[in-house]
């Protein structure tokens, strides 16, 4: 199992990285996204410092979501899902493993990045550990939750605007704790219970999110 | 091994067949014929277990196949019109993620029978239509599979390689293995005294 | 999974169709006149509230609303579920029925709950107030049932794609309508007169109480009419219902 999981996430960071140009997008969507809001807002560094934490979570929100939902598409397309989901292995296992490659190559970076678009939006350098924190903590329930949104349309022929109609209601509570983390930081209090809470959802999305993945993938290439 | 009790597909409102009963035994073909839309590769996708029959069902040694302990999930190769390929992994690689994912060990001899050595370091994208369908084959003999369902296995296959898959079937027919396949050429695979469906 | 050979009576579409005819005038009637008289009770039979004045008078309608909607969403769930495990295609039909109901009552809920929301709190839509935040995200939660069924155009597809998400949704709802609590009460949080106090006097308890019962069967009158509805679009190949389309009446 161990096995088939190592060569299910090897599999798809290789092709991953043989089309660096796709692995670019979402994050490229990410930083256009987030430097309109000081266009579009006010660029007065007070105000920004108040819509920052709320304007990257979205941002970062969408850019998965973009990122993460044509998962399976690619898959069921060449036949390789099929094989994978006839094969002995446990199909949660090949889905664990499927998202956690895209986590890595694209979620990421996402997160790798948003402290400097933290500080473009100035806020104060003390916060950003619990940003890039809360999101490492946040982004694998979003996965996750997007990765079930990719998997529930794929039968259909695009997939796009519906996942998000699916997946963004589902991830409130996520946006809740993490933002909420990024303002006890703001203030100085302890950040520790929404952090918690995030790890919480994490967990529960991990072991029960690829089950429902799974059964969904089954309907889909029916 | 493999049996089907009364099993029937329907297309929304419409029929395809039903009350289809049969079974295998090892060593036995059974070949699949009938017109496009007769319902072949639906039939097929239900005996590998991808999808569900409207009415009746499909055992592998007594198990419905959509319930199959992994052991037994593993023992059924499939291989339908997707070739089941990434095409931004070269032909050993894709070789070495189904040995590793089907339990089986990544022999680069397979490409040598395939005639495909000399594509081992190519992308399955560079492929052929014909080269890419003989990359998918592979996956039947990477690990040993009792029951192979092929639907339509000589698509796009030239002279030798439609010999590779005889030659191939007759292997896997005389270790004892069975086979189910749809075909529009039964007569290629007529003389093995095989188990005729008509659908 | 063996289930008790009576259920499987609750799987015969002509059975429930017949039972559904049955039972739902008796739970109209039932239903209209206890929201008749809940009403009636409620509006004209009790004094005013001392703190709210007139304006109080949304106990009567608001919560039990906003309850229907949320019981409709597990129903809808439980049902959804039954029909993927086990696979009963009337299950799904129940699901399918439930889902514009629960839909419209939770929109009912936010109607209504921001008419009482402008004289009490000078706004119609106060962002900060969690129960309007669940709500809206259970409102979402719907929406996106109806959506992604709605891009199917297979229906088993349809049913048990849904199914799955229905089943992911019930069990978000209680963490959604915990982090938005959470949320509210982490934050500053506006002093807002809480709406169901935990003690009510017996003279508005019994009208409130009358108009749960009145809502709750109301839902199920109307998911009978609409189950009923569903069967029909679902059964007309089968003989069953040629025969009964072709006889008239049910």
């Amino acid at each position: 199992m161990k096995r088939a999981f190592f060569a299910v996430l090897t599999r798809d960071l290789k092709i991953a990285f043989r089309r660096v140009s796709e692995l670019a997008n979402p994050l490229l969507f990410f930083i256009i996204v987030a430097s309109l809001f000081p266009l579009a807002v006010s660029p007065d560094p007070e105000h920004l410092r108040s819509i920052g934490s709320g304007v990257l979570w979205v941002v970062a929100l969408l850019s998965s979501l973009l990122a993460l939902e044509g998962l399976f598409r690619a898959d069921a397309e060449d036949g390789s899902l099929e094989q994978l989901m006839l094969s002995p292995v446990p199909m949660g296992v090949a889905v664990l493993a499927k998202v956690a490659a895209h986590w890595l190559v694209t979620i990421v970076p996402l997160v790798v990045l948003t402290p400097m678009l933290a500080l473009s939006f100035s806020l104060p350098v003390g916060v950003l550990p619990v940003m890039a924190f809360a999101l490492l903590l946040a982004t694998p329930t979003l996965s996750v939750l997007v990765a079930l949104g990719a998997a529930l349309t794929l039968g259909l022929r695009r997939g796009g605007a519906i996942v998000g109609l699916l997946v963004l209601p589902l991830t409130a509570p996520l946006l809740i704790f993490g933002t909420r983390a990024i303002d006890l930081g703001l203030y100085g209090e302890s950040t520790a219970a929404p952090l918690y809470l995030l790890a919480a959802l994490a967990v529960l999305a991990l072991s029960l999110g690829p089950i429902a993945i799974a059964a969904a993938l089954r309907v889909g290439v029916e | 091994m493999l049996s089907a009790e009364n099993v029937a597909i329907w297309r929304g409102d419409r029929c395809l067949f039903e009350g289809l009963t049969f079974g295998l035994h090892p060593g036995q073909l059974a070949l699949l014929v009938g017109p496009n839309g007769a319902g072949k590769t639906s039939l097929l996708r239900v005996l590998a277990g991808l999808a569900s029959p409207t009415f009746g069902r499909a055992l592998w040694h007594g198990v419905p196949v959509d319930a199959l302990t992994p052991e037994l999930r593993g023992q059924i190769a499939y291989r339908g019109h997707l070739d089941g390929l990434k095409k931004d992994l070269t032909v050993g690689e894709n070789l070495h993620f189904h040995a590793a994912i089907w339990g089986g060990s990544a022999d680069l001899a397979l490409l040598t029978d395939l005639k495909l050595e000399a594509q081992a370091d190519v992308r399955a994208r560079y492929l052929s239509a014909g080269q890419r369908r003989r990359a998918a084959l592979v996956s039947l003999r990477v690990a040993p599979s009792p029951l192979w369902i092929l639907d339509e296995p000589m698509t796009n296959l030239d002279v030798d390689g439609r010999a590779t898959v005889l030659r191939w079937t007759d292997q896997h027919l005389a270790n004892g293995g069975c086979a189910v396949v749809a075909t529009h050429q039964p007569q290629e695979f007529e003389r093995r005294g095989a188990l005729v469906i008509e659908l | 999974m063996k289930l008790p050979r009576w259920f499987h009576l609750f799987g015969s579409p002509p059975f429930v169709y017949r039972l559904a005819g049955i039972l739902s005038p008796w739970l109209g009637f039932l239903a209209c006149a206890l929201l008749l008289v809940g009403a009636y009770w409620g509006l004209f039979a009790t004094p005013a509230e001392a703190v709210q004045g007139e304006v109080y008078r949304i106990i009567y309608i608001h919560p039990q609303t906003a309850y229907v909607g949320m019981m409709a969403y597990v129903v809808m769930a439980i049902t959804a579920g039954i029909g993927y495990i086990w696979r009963i295609k009337l299950a799904h039909a129940v699901a399918v029925s439930a889902a514009p109901i629960g839909a419209s009552f939770t929109a009912c809920a936010l109607v209504s709950g921001s008419l009482w929301g402008r004289p009490t709190w000078g706004t119609y839509w106060e962002w900060g107030d969690p129960r309007i935040m669940f709500e809206t995200l259970l409102l979402f939660l719907f929406l996106s049932y109806l959506a992604l069924r709605a891009a199917f155009e297979d229906r088993d597809k349809a049913d048990r794609v849904s199914a799955i998400l229905a089943v992911v949704g019930v069990v978000n709802v209680p963490i959604i309508h915990y982090s938005v609590l959470w949320w509210n009460t982490l934050h500053q949080g506006p002093t807002i007169s809480k709406l169901d106090s935990p003690s009510m006097a017996t003279v508005y308890l019994i009208p409130f109480l009358i108009m749960v019962a009145g809502f709750t069967l109301c839902f199920y009158w109307l998911l009978l009419k609409r189950l009923r509805g569903e069967i029909v679009e679902r059964e007309r190949g089968t003989r069953w219902m040629q025969e009964l389309l072709q006889g008239g009446a049910p």
